[in-house]
């Protein structure tokens, strides 16, 4: 019973704050409403048995995408009433098409409790005495391992695209020469004088 | 009882309201990528869901997939949209004509 109420309380939560993200005036609100989907997202996930899947949602999408998110909007300086203007102008065709995508969800899901299309084989059938992140790893590092490569070879492309595109060098500014500290020698750095009793040293 | 058609309503629901963020939040485009990665969450709803009503495991790993693709999108889009601001000065999407296609 608890399992019902739980899922509940996600669903609506989830729901609720989804909308939230897309009509918050201000974008920092979104960005806190959109983290907090992304723990509902997890709880209904959990639900589902997906113990992994739920982690890797907390840890990368509110761990990484939506500080990213957080970070960008706080760092740009930008006028966001101006970026509200037109948001009652562009409501009819945006309900419009969420009504029709709303719609089309709803058939397919009655199409599909009603029989659906018998698909080929299961490829990987759960089995119940491991654990949910053991089976998934034995999945992942065996048959998939190709398509988990190819993922850390797009995250890869990722970062170093962020990196390029983001990364600006500045003039005027004084590094460390390292080839130059190394080729430095004792004898042209200093100089050894003998000064006289009572004579100044000519530096 | 909570079936898998739940799952898929509330996953319904959360992809429908991606999209009409995309089209209401037209301006501004974090809100876009925003209602994006909602896009993205509502479809790993849907292939968790599905992976545990059919006791198939290829569905979590894809979610997995979907999760680095929507980490890429967003490091990448935020990343642009950086650069764009800093020549710019100004994020709104009517005023991207730079490439003048």
């Amino acid at each position: 019973m608890i399992q019902v109420a739980a899922f509940w309380l996600f669903a609506t939560l989830v729901i609720a704050s989804a909308a939230m993200v897309i009509f918050a005036r201000n974008p920092v609100h979104s960005v806190m409403w959109l983290i907090l989907a992304f723990f509902n997202a997890a709880g209904l996930m959990l639900l589902a048995g997906a113990e992994f899947i739920a982690m890797l949602l907390v840890i990368v999408y509110v761990g990484a995408v939506a500080v990213l998110f957080l970070f960008v909007v706080m760092m740009l300086d930008i006028d966001f009433a101006e970026l509200r203007a037109g948001f009652v102008r562009y409501l009819p065709l945006g309900a419009l098409v969420a009504i029709i995508l709303a719609a089309e969800l709803v058939f397919a899901v009655g199409a599909w409790s009603a029989g659906g299309i018998d698909l080929a084989a299961r490829a990987a059938p759960a089995v119940t005495d491991k654990s949910n992140i053991q089976q998934i790893g034995e999945l992942l590092y065996t048959k998939y391992i190709f398509l988990f490569e190819a993922a850390g070879i797009v995250l890869l492309v990722a970062m170093i695209g962020a990196i390029v595109l983001t990364h600006r060098s500045r003039g005027g500014v004084r590094t460390q020469n390292i080839s130059a500290q190394n080729q430095r020698r004792p004898e042209d750095a200093t100089r050894l004088v003998d000064p006289g009793v009572g004579q100044g040293v000519q530096l | 009882m909570i079936s898998v058609g739940h799952y898929l309503a509330v996953s319904a629901v959360l992809f429908t309201l991606g999209v009409l963020g995309i089209f209401i939040n037209r301006k501004n485009i974090i809100v876009i990528l925003m209602a994006i990665e909602l896009i993205l969450l509502a479809v790993n709803i849907n292939l968790v869901a599905f992976s545990a009503a059919l006791g198939d495991l290829v569905g979590q790993v894809f979610s997995m997939f979907v999760l680095t693709v929507a980490a890429g999108e967003a490091a990448i889009g935020l990343a642009i949209l950086v650069i764009y601001f800093r020549g710019r000065g100004t994020i709104a999407v009517d005023d991207a004509n730079r490439m003048k296609g």
